[in-house]
């Protein structure tokens, strides 16, 4: 098992130069590990759409977009992964999965211990998927899971922690954005 | 209902880029249309509140969005639409069918739909127009128009 903190690390090194989408408890540790104007905490969000208002993104332009979403958030917009597998782009969705709803305090998803959301991507279409429950493997295997032709779902097991926060923003969201957009642009 | 060559047309001359969609039985006599339109790119999503999101990222990377879905999806998407419209201010555009507004009209359907559509676009704040089959779909591209050159959100009702 890994922490969250090593997983996410591991993908700042490999993201390359796609822009990310980070939600809830990525959100609060994304900024300690990439900061640019292409890094994007997506705080206040709407929970369950990231993986959608990445794809518009994606959809919109040639950067890839990575997508780091929570495996509650995931639970609640489950038909993202249809929408995302017809209409093919460069999208990662990358699903944090701990079985809890960490920003809460900790209170366990439906899900937990039960269901395998990379065969739930595959079943929807996705034509690449990827699961890690160990920081070696995630490590060896993270630069072919994050490069190549998307859209691509990477779930990756990471260990629970109880009596977290919501995350706050470091920026207010119109500087994130604006921010975004620049960075977007400068690639067109 | 209008002619989906028509509001096709309409949409692609006034600069939009994509529709972003879940359709009803009358908004969807116009999927072929929209699906043949050269400069208009389809997204098909599965439920309402991803059509926002999708909306949002497309309008963020430099596109010209509009969603169209029925007014049940209206009310499904909420927090999606609060969340792009309020919390992203994003001046996205929707067009929103209602379901049995011309059977309220007649006093003909127990349907509670039409009852709640525009009460909720005043609470979300959303200017709005409701058009019905005696106006030109010229009035819903000049909406759209209007929206976007104030940078504002907005939206046409469309009675069904």
């Amino acid at each position: 098992m890994m922490t969250h903190r090593q997983a996410l690390e591991v993908l700042a090194q490999r993201r390359g130069d796609k822009a990310v989408i980070a939600t809830m408890t990525s959100a609060g540790i994304w900024p300690d590990l990439a900061d640019t104007p292409l890094d994007f905490p997506f705080l206040p969000s709407s929970m369950g759409q990231a993986p959608a208002f990445g794809l518009g993104i994606a959809l919109a332009q040639k950067r890839g977009v990575i997508v780091i979403n929570g495996d509650g958030c995931t639970l609640m917009n489950l038909g993202c992964l249809v929408t995302i597998a017809a209409h093919p782009a460069e999208l990662f969705l990358v699903i944090m999965d701990n079985g809890l709803y960490e920003v809460t305090g900790g209170q366990a998803t439906a899900a937990v211990a039960r269901t395998d959301f990379a065969a739930i991507a595959a079943g929807c279409g996705i034509p690449r998927t990827y699961s890690f429950a160990d920081l070696d493997d995630w490590t060896a295997h993270a630069e072919a899971a994050l490069h190549g032709p998307g859209p691509v779902v990477v779930v990756l097991k990471v260990e629970a922690r109880y009596g977290q926060k919501t995350p706050k923003p470091r920026r207010p969201i119109s500087e994130q954005l604006q921010r975004l957009r620049k960075g977007l642009a400068s690639m067109d | 209902m209008f002619a989906g060559t028509d509001v096709a047309g309409a949409l692609q001359a006034a600069g939009v880029t994509h529709v972003v969609w879940l359709p009803d039985s009358d908004l969807g006599t116009w999927d072929a249309a929209l699906s043949a339109a050269k400069d208009l790119t389809l997204v098909r999503v599965c439920r309402e509140g991803e059509a926002f999101a999708v909306a949002a990222g497309l309008w963020i990377a430099g596109q010209h969005p509009v969603i169209i879905l029925q007014c049940t999806g209206l009310f499904e998407a909420g927090d999606s639409l609060r969340n792009a419209l309020y919390d992203l201010r994003l001046p996205l555009f929707t067009i929103v069918g209602v379901r049995s507004a011309k059977a309220l009209r007649a006093g003909t359907t127990s349907d509670s739909c039409p009852v709640f559509v525009e009460p909720i676009m005043k609470a979300w704040n959303i200017p709005y127009i409701l058009l019905d089959d005696s106006r030109p779909v010229s009035d819903l591209a000049d909406e759209y128009v209007r929206a976007r050159a104030e940078n504002r959100p907005g939206a046409v009702l469309i009675a069904e």
